[in-house]
């Protein structure tokens, strides 16, 4: 295997990371007005998430990052090409941030509440933007012969790239349901409960049509065999497990299998995009692969050897900073960080 | 307008506004750490309101850092595809590695800090903000090693027109770059000195928790005046550096137009830019020699003979950056740093005489000395980073060569006036908070907001 295949999984695992745990941050998000009905509720649903948001952010930082290092020329066309969905997502996620620092910093309802729906609709937005940019990823975009995105903003916004993007939105409002009913208690436990089950159906449904959308999707699925028809069903299928799980009240369980439809969403989308990084609907000979739009061995071998020692290190104090939060949070005002 | 300009704009904008709040989190780190630390050691609950006060402060100003930095990351991309393909072989490794040892670290061990007063020991608890610290330091590292090669590119070579790394070790330990970071991870500590020491002499003036302030009085002069000596020595030590490297550079933060040995220092001049010279100047003879060389001797190589060298180099053009913004903002810069050293010296021997009331009485307006870093840290980057100008990367790359060509300036127009309209927005909003946190004094760092009680109202119920 050689380094461009190793950098690829890489950059696949940084954004598959980022899309499990950020994934279930953009669910709360989603999810904070509806479930909380009361400030402590609101503030109870935010501190779930609030010791590990910031850092799970990282994840989508350091994918960036990796890509430009490693694939200089995918970052520069993706970035400069999908400009204005980008911008949206930056907006997005600028909205968000401050929206978990600043909402309790004043009492006034109006305040506190408007940030509430701010957090909501930005994080909505964050999500299907992702979805959109990766569908299109995969499904092709206009790109000339210099590596040159040719369409405009609209040309992102096509049938299969919107079903992407409602896609990742329901799998983001499942996935967060089940880890609020992992991490907060009585009722607010309960009506996650809820939340998971009224959104589990959309979730199931929209994967699967992007799935097979994909599937006819002429660069994608059709020409990649078997382990690129696998990726999905599996996906589909832990999808469904968790439904079961939470059927059963076995929330572990539950979270687990929707992180592992999560992940391996994400991983069916890199599978098909192999050996591309991004496929051209202009002409296949266009499309950027692991190759050309890679930077030379010398850098490769450098991340390589910073990131293998990095990874592992990052993972074990991230996971740590789960054990130490691991009670359940209570809505109770006294016991709150607010 | 087009696409560069505007990209230009929206670049220097967005980095401003993101170094705005950068190098308070950088400084201001290290204080609750100490003060952390001090409770820990002496068990004395003053400390820890202390630390819970200013580190309240920390936190909002912290967000804003955060969610302005991720901008920047995408910018390069989004804007700057050009100059990405080109340098991402060497540029973007180290951004990467700084999410990885770095960002990371630093966002993970904050969520940690905030949220476990309760949950881990009490020294764990500030051996947590020391990690917040370091990482968020080792960032500006990582961050000023990419600017570094920017500035003055090592450790490369060019293959089929894209600078490749052929020596990381090199890209790391760049002069440059190792000057940057001094001179901003000093920078960092006295902009949150600065702030510190302001908010401080505010309730001292306003006889609130006197003797928790004091503390921190003594504590952000004692720091803040070791720390602004140092930005001046690394600042020194950069520029003397810089007149080897990037000569050019060098000459326009002096509108230093014509080679001359020995040189004569502009304190103040007059520029006729078209005409490439100084019209008047009050100058001090022979020490801008004296400043490179610390002899009054040394030939200084002036504007327009670095211009006639590099139009042999890289043929015809014009090679020289805006000398009134390169000149103003050394003299603003250098004049902040220079206040600074003298007013942190003027609050250790206030502390020293033990605050006579006299001095507390007529101190009020001193609160305006937090925004002399702020002055200073605009200023610095902004001349950091024109003088490198016509260049996006010294001598390789012009910053008209490096837009992304695919960008229409509609385009790049929206993007420009969302960041304005939505950074102007939260820079209300954060100054309000700050301020209004940084008034109440110690008790807001232990009252944790009180939730409102009753029912969210979730419909509009007629009339209301």
């Amino acid at each position: 295997m050689d380094l461009n295949i190793l950098w690829f999984i890489l950059v696949a695992i940084l954004y598959a990371g980022f899309f499990f745990l950020e994934g279930f941050d953009f669910g709360v998000g989603m999810l904070l007005p509806s479930l909380g009905r009361k400030d402590v509720e609101r503030r109870a649903i935010i501190n779930t998430i609030g010791p590990h948001w910031d850092g799970n952010e990282v994840w989508l930082i350091v994918a960036g990052g990796a890509t430009f290092a490693a694939f200089p020329q995918w970052y520069a066309t993706l970035f400069s090409g999908f400009y204005l969905g980008f911008f949206l997502l930056l907006f997005a996620l600028i909205v968000r941030g401050v929206g978990f620092e600043f909402r309790s910093k004043l009492s006034a309802p109006r305040w506190r509440y408007g940030w509430d729906w701010a957090i909501a609709i930005s994080s909505f937005f964050a999500a299907f933007l992702l979805g959109v940019v990766f569908t299109n990823l995969v499904r092709g975009v206009p790109i000339d012969g210099d590596m040159q995105y040719t369409g405009g903003f609209f040309t992102l916004l096509n049938p299969i790239s919107l079903l992407g993007g409602l896609a990742v939105v329901m799998l983001f409002l499942f996935h967060g349901a089940n880890f609020l009913s992992l991490k907060l208690s009585e009722g607010l436990r309960e009506r996650s409960h809820n939340a998971a089950r009224t959104y589990f159906p959309a979730a199931l449904l929209f994967a699967l049509g992007l799935f097979a959308a994909l599937l006819f999707t002429p660069s994608a699925f059709s020409a990649k065999g078997v382990l690129s028809a696998i990726l999905p069903v599996l996906a589909a299928a832990a999808l469904v497990v968790s439904r079961v799980m939470m059927g059963k009240k076995k929330e572990g369980w539950a979270f687990i299998c929707s992180s592992l439809a999560v992940v391996l969403t994400v991983a069916a989308l890199f599978a098909a995009l192999f050996p591309n990084v991004m496929v051209s609907s202009t002409d296949a000979a266009n499309s950027l692969t692991i190759y050309n739009a890679s930077s030379a061995p010398y850098t490769l071998k450098v991340i390589s050897i910073i990131a293998a020692i990095m990874v592992p290190v990052v993972l074990a104090y991230q996971v740590w900073t789960y054990v130490v939060f691991k009670k359940r949070v209570k809505a109770d005002a006294k016991n709150l960080t607010y | 307008m087009d696409i560069v300009v505007l990209s230009r704009w929206q670049f220097a904008l967005t980095t401003i506004y993101h170094f705005f709040f950068v190098p308070l989190t950088l400084g201001l780190a290290w204080f609750v750490a100490i003060l952390e630390t001090m409770y820990v050691r002496s068990g004395n609950p003053m400390y820890k309101r202390l630390t819970k006060f200013w580190g309240k402060l920390f936190l909002i100003n912290y967000a804003m850092g955060v969610v302005t930095g991720i901008v920047m990351e995408f910018q390069f991309g989004m804007n700057w595809s050009e100059y990405s393909r080109f340098v991402g072989d060497v540029f973007g490794a180290p951004l990467a590695v700084e999410g990885l040892l770095a960002f990371f670290l630093e966002s993970t061990f904050l969520g940690v800090w905030i949220f476990g007063w309760e949950r881990i020991s009490k020294k764990l608890h500030a051996a947590v903000m020391w990690i917040v610290a370091i990482g968020g330091n080792l960032s500006a590292f990582w961050i000023l090693a990419a600017n570094g090669f920017m500035q003055h590119p090592v450790g490369y070579e060019i293959v089929n027109g894209r600078a490749q790394m052929t020596n990381f070790g090199a890209l790391l330990g760049n002069t440059r770059a190792l000057y940057l970071f001094l001179h901003t991870f000093f920078a960092g500590l006295v902009t949150a000195a600065f702030f510190m020491l302001g908010f401080s002499i505010y309730h001292l003036v306003k006889k609130q928790d006197e003797e928790a302030f004091r503390k921190s009085f003594v504590l952000s002069a004692v720091i803040g005046l070791i720390s602004a000596v140092a930005v001046g020595g690394a600042g020194h030590a950069q520029g003397v550096y810089l007149r080897e490297v990037q000569p050019m550079a060098a000459a326009a933060s002096e509108a230093h137009y014509e080679t001359a040995d020995p040189a004569d220092f502009h304190l103040i001049a007059g520029i006729d830019q078209e005409g490439r010279k100084t019209t008047w100047s009050i100058t001090i003879p022979k020490a801008l020699s004296f400043l490179y060389f610390f002899k009054w001797e040394g030939e200084v190589e002036g504007l327009n003979q670095v211009q006639a060298q590099y139009e042999q180099l890289y043929g015809p053009g014009n090679y020289i950056p805006n000398i009134p913004i390169a000149f103003w903002t050394f003299r603003a810069m250098v004049g902040a740093g220079l206040l600074m050293v003298l007013l942190s010296l003027g609050a250790l021997i206030i502390a020293w005489k033990k605050y006579p009331e006299k001095w507390i009485r007529r101190s009020g307006w001193l609160v305006w000395i937090i925004f002399l870093p702020y002055v200073a840290n605009t200023t610095g980057w902004l001349l950091t980073e024109t003088g490198r100008q016509p260049w996006v990367v010294h001598g390789l790359m012009q910053t008209k060569d490096a837009v992304s060509p695919n960008l229409t300036p509609a385009t790049v127009l929206i993007s420009l006036i969302g960041f304005v309209l939505i950074y102007a927005a939260l820079m209300v909003i954060d100054l309000y908070l700050l301020v209004k946190f940084a008034k109440k004094g110690l008790s807001a760092g232990d009252m944790d907001s009180v939730p409102i009680t009753g029912e969210v109202e979730t419909k509009k119920k007629g009339g209301k």
